[in-house]
């Protein structure tokens, strides 16, 4: 069996694990023991893929098989392969769930339920970064989308019936433009496949459907990516979404816009995306500008950091439409990088608000003195936020402006400069809340009584922080991966 | 020319990272003297290491003929972007790097001594002690870049580190408001530097200080070429950096952050915002000297260094904290090290604002830091900031007042003092430079003379009489052997040969007193010193009646011409409130509105369907009835119209 493949069978027999399970010791086990086992899996895949990159420096995907079809008449098949790329983002989504998993240590009420559907979100992620077949990868895309209504709605909190409907019907209104993009890819490849690696290797669109099929998939995986105008989503959802879910979409399952904008839309349309491709970067530009203006005027801290959201990955698809080798492996990075930290601030965010029970900077003050553990975490997940060199935010920031400013006219410029200047309006916003809720006097005598991070709490903070500090110190090895798996750029 | 394996530098920046890391995680393991005694520790270390570099760069491998080369020691490549644009990490020598590790090290020293003294007791004192570590480990790292990205990152980490000093009593509101100011105010430069960066990288295709600092290399053609709003790509971008150091070196006008910034301990200050952190402006500047050379852009930076000079003298004359007095005094002294750059040529006597330059940045940084830890022994012992707090404490600090009247015979440049020596090299390179920029640096020499005497005064004498609840003492030894030693080197440190060692080319050359000017400088000196006499030596009425001639001009000196409230302005009542707030709104209300309302109709119209799926048998047939008769209709019409 090819080794990817466990990837979706490891969640799958943790899913049959939690059926047994009688109380919620025993659904941790699974859920720490699965989690462990697919981080081990994913750093094991790592250097797997070195050693066969070694071997064969030339195949686009390793470990890749598609002798699985699961559906003759349309020859979808169960494709599977990995190049750098997604060997990180498998990485990532391994981290995140482990951490998130210890993030949602005490999950009241239903935490069987709850940890089955989280595990049932993880098998449609890791099958999206496996699939090399537009079908099969849609197939996981929408396994991932689905338990998401039901974690919000029934663990989330505030308004989480609403924004679990939002969120869901925005990101399918955007599975409904991709799945027709992903049909009309199909029928205009000229060879009648979904596979991605063969159509971009042996088939052509011609430019009159690329087109109509280019805005589609690129708008609909952008909706996913938090693209302005329909990033609206994002910020309730996140907002009502319980911690661990708001850790794995923010950390994770927005990555899937971004990467499927590269994987599919741009490289499979690239004529239509140098045509159309403007389009979009105005509207990343903006994302990026008034994503940042939008936090600093909020006040609850899951909405800061949703707005914050907005603006970071839409500097990921703004690099990806850059369309050139250094700005994509600064999306990348950047796409690891906002991973990492969102899932630290989720987390952090979580933990304050379980003990403080509010999530308004107005009424929390001086938590440095109280929680000097969680407060020193946040800080640190501000600075990488700000792209404070040594961690994971500014080489990802950094490569992307390099690379975008590889473009000589002026449009690409001004754009760039335009996005370059968020790092100011973001170091305020991260200030602010710094200011407001760490430092300062304690506002509410409650807060007094508060206890710092217990141990599995420590363990999600700090395990994510080595990651944000070691991808901001030893950055060399991420971006060469990621460089070697676009040659064609 | 390097047989000697110079790789042992090195130390200056792992120690000090790795002090930081075992400091920072470690800290609250430890009791707080064994964290700064090991902090201090290893601050002696890397000076003597620092020292010995030095020695070994002036003295035995740096020079080649009669040339001091720059010395590539170390380089690791850390983030490849494309081409030969790559990030590496390294260390090179070359006389200003060279000056400014002894320079960073030895002030650092101090500071760490001082620390053990002035902060016993306080909460935090490890944490402080890792910032003090992680600062001069961002500051080593910046000045011994090999590449103008180096340079940037160790940049935002040197401002960070003052942020997190600045804020160090972070339970005072005034404190966190302080820090933050810093740090976006300076973010905002750096903003500008970024961007110099990537336009200058793109031209020059790398980011090396070799290519960057060859004025005969090929991109400045192609840099000069393309223009863009009137100027040249190159200017833009030597503009754009020049802003960058502008925010750190707190010129006009980027300063306000400063004098706020003086809300962090005081040892802190003396060694970020007095000698080390704030020069970094300085430092960028004559790093690139070579480019900037001959440009408007250099022009300019003459210019703004001169007008923040005189500016910031006039306002330090009206502050009455004296760690403020001290701030606006740093902002002064700075900019003339930024207005000699300004008015200097390149190569032999031609780059004699160069050598002033650095020259002033090396005794300026002891006896600046000298006066902030006499302020700091000075609020140590009568435990407040305000002037009307003190007097006749010369009778009680007897050290501290003889070394604080050192430094300010060395800041007002009295022969022979190292500020003479320094400052006179500036004046001169005006002199000959233009007139109007030298009238306005010896109007700010005149003042600086003033309130620094005013200041001193002030302390020690003025209110012989008063009356202290607690007696105020001298401090330990761990706060006066610094002052000491610190002394020495503000009396002394000016009969360095600067000229010989760090100048604009590398080569040596001889710099001569150049009598009028000296003359000049000297008589503005001591008639600041007069006058501050005649009003300040004893408590008289003469200060009141003169603010009460001046009424308006002394309140805006002593609110700074309300920079800060115009920046206020700014930011508050136009980012957040015209443009932040809105956009909150509209997105809210626009943009996610539509949302809602398209689902607000797709409810609506489903609503109104529904009574469709009515289960009534006889309107399904009746709509069905009709459906079919219209289909058939419109099939004989098509008929029709096809037959017709």
């Amino acid at each position: 069996m090819n080794i990817l493949s466990l990837f979706i069978l490891v969640p799958v027999l943790m899913l049959l694990g939690f059926i047994p399970c009688k109380n919620i010791k025993q659904v941790r086990t699974v859920a720490v023991i699965g989690a462990v086992v697919e981080l081990i899996m994913a750093v094991a895949l790592l250097f797997l893929f070195y050693k066969e990159r070694a071997i064969d420096p030339t195949s686009e995907m390793l470990f890749y098989d598609d002798s699985i079809t699961w559906f003759k008449t349309l020859n979808i098949k169960y494709a599977i392969g990995v190049d750098g790329i997604s060997v990180l983002m498998i990485l990532l989504t391994s981290i995140i769930i482990l951490t998130g998993t210890f993030a949602s240590w005490n999950m009241n009420p239903l935490p069987k339920d709850f940890f089955m559907w989280l595990t049932l979100l993880s098998v449609g992620v890791y099958g999206f970064f496996i699939s090399l077949d537009m079908f099969t990868m849609f197939f996981f895309y929408e396994i991932a989308l689905i338990p998401m209504y039901l974690l919000i709605g029934l663990w989330g909190t505030g308004r989480k019936e609403y924004s679990a409907m939002k969120l869901t019907l925005m990101l399918m209104g955007g599975s409904a433009l991709l799945i027709v993009g992903i049909i009309g890819i199909f029928y205009n490849s000229g060879i009648e496949s979904f596979n991605f690696v063969e159509i971009a290797k042996n088939g052509g669109i011609p430019i009159e459907a690329q087109r109509w099929i280019f805005p589609m998939t690129f708008l609909g995986f952008g909706v996913l990516g938090a693209l302005f105008p329909f990033h609206t989503w994002s910020p309730d959802g996140h907002a009502s979404a319980p911690t661990a879910v708001s850790m794995l979409h923010a950390g994770v399952l927005m990555k899937l816009g971004g990467y499927g904008c590269f994987r599919i839309a741009m490289r499979l349309m690239p004529e239509a995306a140098d045509e159309l491709g403007w389009i979009f970067l105005v509207l990343t530009g903006i994302s990026v500008v008034y994503g940042a203006f939008g936090a600093i005027a909020q006040t609850d801290l899951k909405y800061i950091n949703a707005y914050s959201s907005v603006s970071h990955c839409g500097l990921v698809l703004f690099a990806i439409l850059m369309v050139n080798k250094t700005a994509l492996t600064g999306a990348v990075m950047q796409m690891l990088s906002h991973g990492l930290m969102t899932a630290l601030f989720f987390a952090l965010i979580g933990m304050i608000y379980g003990r403080t029970h509010t999530r308004d900077i107005r009424q929390l003050g001086g938590l440095m003195k109280i929680m000097p553990f969680l407060s020193v975490c946040y800080v640190l997940a501000g600075l990488a936020s700000l792209g404070l060199p040594g961690l994971s935010g500014f080489v990802a920031e950094m490569t992307i402006f390099v690379g975008s400013f590889e473009h000589a006219d002026m449009f690409h410029r001004v754009l760039t400069i335009m996005a370059v200047s968020s790092i100011v309006i973001t170091a305020v916003y991260i200030l602010k809340v710094v200011g407001k809720i760490l430092y300062g006097p304690v506002i509410d005598d409650h807060h007094l009584e508060l206890t710092d991070a217990v141990w599995y709490e420590k363990i999600a903070t700090a395990g994510l922080i080595v990651c944000v500090a070691g991808m901001g110190m030893f950055p060399g090895w991420i971006s060469n991966l990621i460089r070697e798996s676009i040659p064609y750029l | 020319m390097n047989d000697i394996n110079m790789s042992y530098t090195l130390i200056l920046l792992a120690l000090p990272f790795l002090m930081f890391l075992v400091l920072g995680l470690l800290g609250n393991k430890m009791k707080p003297l064994v964290a700064g005694v090991l902090g201090t520790l290893s601050l002696g270390v890397m000076a003597a290491v620092a020292y010995y570099t030095a020695y070994q760069y002036f003295f035995v491998v740096g020079k080649v003929g009669e040339v001091y080369q720059s010395l590539p020691v170390f380089n690791y490549e850390w983030l490849q972007f494309y081409g030969e644009l790559k990030i590496n990490l390294g260390i090179m020598l070359d006389p200003i790097s060279a000056l400014m590790l002894v320079v960073i090290t030895t002030v650092s020293l101090m500071v760490h001594i001082y620390s053990l003294g002035y902060m016993k007791g306080e909460r935090g004192f490890q944490r402080y002690y890792a910032l003090l570590s992680l600062f001069t480990f961002a500051m080593l790292g910046l000045v011994v870049a090999t590449n103008i990205f180096q340079m940037y990152i160790f940049w935002e980490l040197v401002g960070v580190s003052s942020f997190a000093l600045i804020s160090f009593y972070y339970t005072k509101p005034s404190a966190v408001a302080a820090s933050k100011k810093a740090f976006i105010v300076t973010r905002f430069a750096d903003l500008f530097f970024l961007i110099g960066i990537l336009i200058i990288s793109y031209f020059a295709g790398t980011f090396d200080f070799a290519t960057l600092t060859d004025p005969d290399a090929p991109f400045i053609g192609s840099a000069v070429g393309a223009t863009f709003l009137g100027g040249t790509a190159l200017s833009w971008a030597l503009a754009f950096i020049f802003i960058g150091g502008a925010g750190k070196s707190a010129m006009m006008p980027f300063h306000i952050w400063l004098p706020d910034a003086m809300e962090g301990p005081t040892p802190a200050s003396a060694l970020i915002h007095a000698a080390t952190m704030v020069v970094a402006g300085v430092f960028l500047v004559a790093r690139l000297f070579p480019i900037y050379v001959g440009t408007t852009v250099l022009e300019i930076i003459g210019w703004v260094g001169a007008i923040t000079a005189a500016y910031a003298a006039i306002v330090a004359c009206a502050q009455t904290d004296i760690k403020r007095v001290l701030a606006f005094s740093t902002i002064s002294q700075i900019a003339f090290m930024i207005t000699s750059l300004g008015v200097s040529g390149y190569g032999g006597h031609d780059g004699l604002g160069y050598m002033a330059s650095m020259f002033h940045l090396f005794t300026h940084a002891f006896f600046k830091a000298l006066l902030f830890m006499g302020a700091g022994a000075v609020i140590h012992a009568v435990h407040s900031n305000e002037m009307k707090d003190m007097g006749g404490l010369r009778k009680y600090l007897p050290i501290t007042h003889i070394t604080f009247a050192v430094a300010v015979l060395a800041i007002a440049g009295i022969f022979p003092f190292s500020g003479f020596w320094s400052k006179d090299e500036i004046m001169a390179a005006a002199f000959h430079h233009n007139k109007a920029i030298f009238a306005l640096l010896f109007f700010a020499a005149c003042l600086t003379a003033f309130y620094m005497s005013r200041l001193y005064y002030r302390i020690f004498w003025y209110d012989n009489n008063k009356d202290y609840h607690h007696k105020p003492h001298e401090a330990g030894p761990t706060m006066t052997i610094p002052l000491i030693i610190l002394a020495i080197l503000a009396a002394f440190s000016g009969f360095v040969p600067f000229s010989k060692y760090i100048t604009s080319d590398g080569k040596a050359f001889e710099a001569h007193i150049d009598m009028l000017v000296a003359g000049l400088s000297t008589l503005a000196a001591v008639g600041g010193i007069v006058v501050a006499t005649l009003m300040y030596a004893k408590k008289k009425d003469a200060p009141n009646k003169f603010t009460q001639t001046f009424p308006r001009l002394y309140k805006w000196a002593s609110d700074r011409f309300y920079f800060d409230e115009i920046w206020l302005f700014v930011t508050r009542k136009i980012i957040f409130d015209r443009i932040s707030k809105p956009i909150a709104w509209f997105d809210r209300h626009i943009v996610d509105g539509f949302m809602d309302g398209l689902a607000y109709v797709t409810q609506a119209a489903s609503d109104k369907i529904k009574g469709l799926q009515s289960g009534h048998i006889q309107q399904y047939i009746f709509v069905y009835l009709i459906g079919a008769l219209s289909l058939v209709f419109i099939f004989i019409f098509f008929i029709a119209f096809l037959l017709s």
